[in-house]
């Protein structure tokens, strides 16, 4: 007995308590195919997502963020995905297109970036929702099913429900618009939801909203939720754990405040120095030299950031880079983070010059 | 005596509607504004999408007619559209928010960044070759780019593109419409970092209008917050932001995400106190159309939309 609690007390603080884990990825890696080649999006990455829990993943446009979302949705339907995701202790790796729509819509659910494009321009926004709940629950009549639908506006706080319910999504504000994209995600009360980029097109008073909406999901349907977005003030809001996502690959992960307070991995510290902080006065922002590189010129060899820091010796980047925990649940990949430092202001303006 | 300035700047968009296709109303996208900017300096323009900041940028420009009000630059009219009107606008430009699509995809870097020279100036073919290396150079692009096509460019440097561009004929006023919403972090450091450094280089004078108000808050001197077509609040950046006397700045300012996880509890208290003024207290700040008052000195810089006493 004694033991048992020991046991789970310690998985507990490596971040993984195996009683809890909704998500579990190892390994996975999706390829598509460019020409004759399949180059690697996402590469080798390995993380779990546990009840009533948000992980957070930062990264630039082109790091993968986006592309291992849509693995774990399986939406690529070219790509070729490698490794294991597991779900409530089942496989959904590459599994048919049958079995992952009796999942899809009803236990995970997604959230997608773009309003606009995410909703049927022909179909009334009433019609869209009650769709995925008809598809999931097929014998619950009309009006029961218009009931919930009404239910379900007025949880995301659209007012006059009844109105909005015959309204098409030309005629919604991006705003009220990404409230209908909610809507249909939590219509079947999903225990996975994944929330890509939810507020980026949106104004800063309507992001705290949905981002209260979100907050509220996770409290009151005890969901695990993958926050993906590339502002850190919003992970910093909302995050349980985070994840630094470039190139592909993981780069460190951590609880929220170990992450914000002591980021490690060099990508993690020069994106906290580009934002411009609120608080105190910079007079320059750091800038990250050169651009993430496009997928068939990834390196695939040693650090992939390293490029982008070449100031830092070589030697200080391992070979094959891992992720090495630094303290429990504090992952950071590479060694290179030891001896990292932010050049000479003087000396990186002669740097960034030219591109 | 400003460099700009506006007073009481409308602009109303009809509506048509019925049988004629007659007019029935108006929007009004921009309701009785006015400021100044020195030059030198920039100046932000804050609001939510449909406040009409865009639209005020736009009629300052010449993209959007006028319905009424003056816009006077270095004491002359930039009203109209007769010739010597048009001599004033070269020395207003604007980068576009969008450096996707404001950058013709069939034209050359060349063509685009020489448009504003061909037009305005008479320049050899060699000369205008050479001032497009020049600016390139200037926006640090490398001169072999002078014969690529926009797509061939990632987002940031289009952006440049699109600084090059409006540089090109030497401008005092650049309006910069939100360019770098559509931007990754890093890149955004990037644009705007370099956005300061030709300030400096040129002696430009900036409208910066934008509705990220981190960004506002690091690059602007003077700062205006917009809502429903009309100004709610203006200040310096020390007023906005150190002492918000209008319940609509006081919230967008609580919506900002905090970057300090350890803060979660206090801004969600902040933002509480602020919801629940909102709530009973909005009466105050609105008039019976939900519009702004009109503007109050409460300091010699700092206006605040206030219902007039007595």
């Amino acid at each position: 007995m004694v033991l048992k609690i020991r046991k789970n007390k310690y998985t507990y603080f490596r971040g993984i308590n195996l009683s809890k884990t909704l998500l579990e990825i190892k390994n996975l890696k999706t390829s598509f195919r460019i020409n004759d080649d399949y180059y690697a999006a996402v590469d080798d990455v390995s993380l779990t997502v546990n009840k009533n829990e948000i992980l957070g993943i930062v990264g630039e446009s082109g790091s993968g963020k986006s592309a291992l979302a849509f693995s774990i949705m399986g939406l690529h339907n070219r790509a070729k995905i490698e490794g294991s995701i597991d779900f409530k202790g089942k496989s959904i790796a590459n599994i048919s297109t049958a079995k992952m729509n009796k999942l899809r819509g009803k236990d995970m659910a997604m959230i997608f970036q773009d309003p606009l494009t995410a909703l049927n321009p022909l179909m009334t926004v009433g019609e869209q929702i009650s769709e995925i709940i008809f598809l999931h629950n097929k014998g619950l009549s009309n009006k029961k099913r218009k009931g919930r639908v009404i239910q379900l506006i007025n949880q995301v706080g659209i007012p006059r429900p009844e109105h909005t319910y015959e309204q098409f999504p030309h005629e919604l504000s991006g705003g009220m618009r990404q409230r209908v994209i909610i809507a249909i995600a939590i219509a079947n009360q999903p225990e996975l939801l994944i929330a890509d980029e939810p507020t980026t097109a949106l104004d800063v008073t309507i992001q705290s909203q949905i981002l209260d909406l979100i907050k509220d999901l996770k409290k009151d349907m005890d969901a695990g939720i993958i926050l993906i977005t590339h502002d850190l003030g919003v992970i910093a809001e909302m995050a349980d754990r985070v994840a630094v996502m470039y190139a592909g690959q993981i780069v460190e992960i951590a609880d929220v405040h170990t992450l914000f307070e002591n980021p490690l991995h060099p990508y993690t510290r020069s994106l906290f120095n580009s934002v411009p902080n609120t608080n105190e006065h910079q007079d320059r922002l750091h800038v990250i030299q050169g651009i993430v590189p496009s997928l068939q010129n990834l390196p695939r060899t040693g650090c992939r950031f390293a490029t982008r820091i070449p100031w830092i010796d070589e030697s200080a980047h391992e070979k094959n880079p891992v992720l090495h925990e630094v303290i429990p649940g504090h992952y950071v990949r590479c060694t290179c983070h030891s001896q990292f430092y932010f050049p000479d202001e003087s000396k990186e303006d002669q740097k960034h010059g030219v591109s | 005596m400003g460099f700009l300035e506006i007073k009481d700047l409308k602009v109303h968009f009809p509506i048509r509607a019925g049988l004629f296709n007659r007019v029935v109303g108006h929007v009004k996208a921009v309701d009785g504004v006015s400021f100044t900017i020195e030059e030198g300096k920039t100046y932000g323009l804050v609001g939510e999408s449909g406040s009409g900041k865009t639209t005020t940028g736009r009629a300052i420009i010449g993209l959007n007619d006028v319905t009424s009000g003056s816009i006077t630059y270095e004491g002359k009219s930039a009203l109209g559209k007769n010739k010597s009107i048009l001599n004033t606008h070269k020395d207003v430009q604007m980068i576009f928010q969008d450096p996707y699509s404001s950058l013709n995809p069939k034209k050359r870097v060349l063509d685009i960044i020489a448009e504003p020279l061909r037009n305005y100036e008479n320049l050899s073919k060699q000369e205008v070759r050479r001032r497009v290396e020049e600016l390139l150079d200037k926006v640090g692009l490398s001169p072999e780019s002078i014969f690529k096509y926009p797509h061939e460019f990632s987002g940031g440097q289009r952006q440049r593109i699109g600084v090059a561009r409006a540089i090109a004929l030497k401008p005092k006023l650049i309006i910069a419409d939100e360019p770098v919403s559509a931007l990754d972090v890093s890149v955004q450091a990037q644009v705007l970092n370099f956005m300061q450094d030709l300030q400096k280089e040129l002696n430009l004078t900036y409208l910066f209008i934008g509705h990220d108000l981190g960004v506002i808050k690091h690059l602007c001197d003077n700062i205006a917050i917009m809502y429903k077509g009309r100004y709610v609040e203006q200040g310096t950046k020390a007023d906005i932001f150190n002492n918000p006397q209008h319940i609509y700045t006081k919230r967008l300012i609580a919506a900002i995400p905090d970057i300090e996880p350890a803060n979660r509890a206090k801004q969600l208290k902040y933002r509480q106190e602020v919801q629940a003024e909102y709530e009973h207290a909005s009466d105050e700040y609105f008039d019976n159309e939900g519009l702004a008052y009109g503007l109050q000195p409460i300091s010699d810089t700092h206006l605040v939309a206030l219902p007039e006493k007595g």
